[in-house]
């Protein structure tokens, strides 16, 4: 069972809790939307960066040399 | 360090790990707060990113992240609060080492936090980083929950957290 650290620092004191079955679903929820924004997040960088590259191409030149030049 | 640091708890996870650290009761009488991490994590990658929630809610979050690598570096917004750290592919026996600045904690402002981070590995992907978060919510913070990015991932032995209160008197 996935169990919690807990300081209490009024007390100092450090407490190991089970996870309740609530606690557990939401922390599978929580996983499951971080990992879906990451997959979001690479898909939008990936679709960025071939947006880039047909225009690089477009223009006969590779990527990087399109970054030079406007850089 | 300087006198007006005052350790007010610190805590070390142990042999079972823990899937989060929570500070509770942090008490209103500081100006900032600085929770300082050593941790290593379950995730199978080089580095994580150790996120953090105040007062039980992990709404209302944004971020913007400043890292590099060994190769390339990047800029970045995310709507968690976090900074990197070590994952379990990590170099054996290393820690991630993160720091994470709130001033004005007990305010009634929206509550910024800046924060630094770098994994510990032998390889390229190393990541040193440097974050900046808002949390939009004018509530005084009154405890902090550290989890791995990944929920489902837990800290192991010996990853250490500590939590300072600061005050300039």
């Amino acid at each position: 069972m996935p169990t919690k650290l807990v300081v209490d620092c009024s007390t100092g004191a450090v407490e190991e809790i089970e996870l309740t079955a609530e606690e557990i679903a939401q922390r599978e929820a929580d996983a499951e939307a971080a990992a879906q924004a990451k997959a979001d997040e690479e898909a939008a960088a990936a679709a960025k960066q071939a947006e880039k590259e047909a225009i690089a191409a477009k223009l006969g030149l590779t990527a990087e040399e399109l970054v030079k030049l406007l850089g | 360090m300087a006198n007006t640091y005052t350790a007010i708890a610190t805590v070390t996870v142990g042999a079972g790990g823990a899937s989060t650290i929570s500070f509770s009761s942090i008490p209103a009488t500081y100006t900032d707060l600085k929770l300082v991490l050593s941790t290593r994590d379950t995730s199978t990658g080089v580095n994580d990113y150790p996120r953090i929630e105040f007062n039980g809610v992990s709404t209302n979050q944004t971020l913007r992240a400043l890292t590099g690598n060994g190769s390339s570096a990047s800029s970045y917004t995310d709507t968690l609060i976090y900074a990197v750290s070590d994952g379990d592919g990590a170099t054996a026996n290393t820690f991630g080492n993160t720091e994470f600045y709130i001033p004005n904690y007990a305010g009634s402002n929206n509550k910024s936090v800046s924060a630094d981070g770098v994994s510990e590995t032998n390889a390229t992907a190393v990541v040193a980083g440097l974050f900046a978060g808002l949390w939009s919510n004018t509530a005084a913070i009154t405890s902090i929950t550290i989890k791995p990015y990944d929920t489902s991932k837990s800290f192991k032995q010996y990853s250490t957290a500590t939590l300072y209160g600061i005050k300039n008197s």
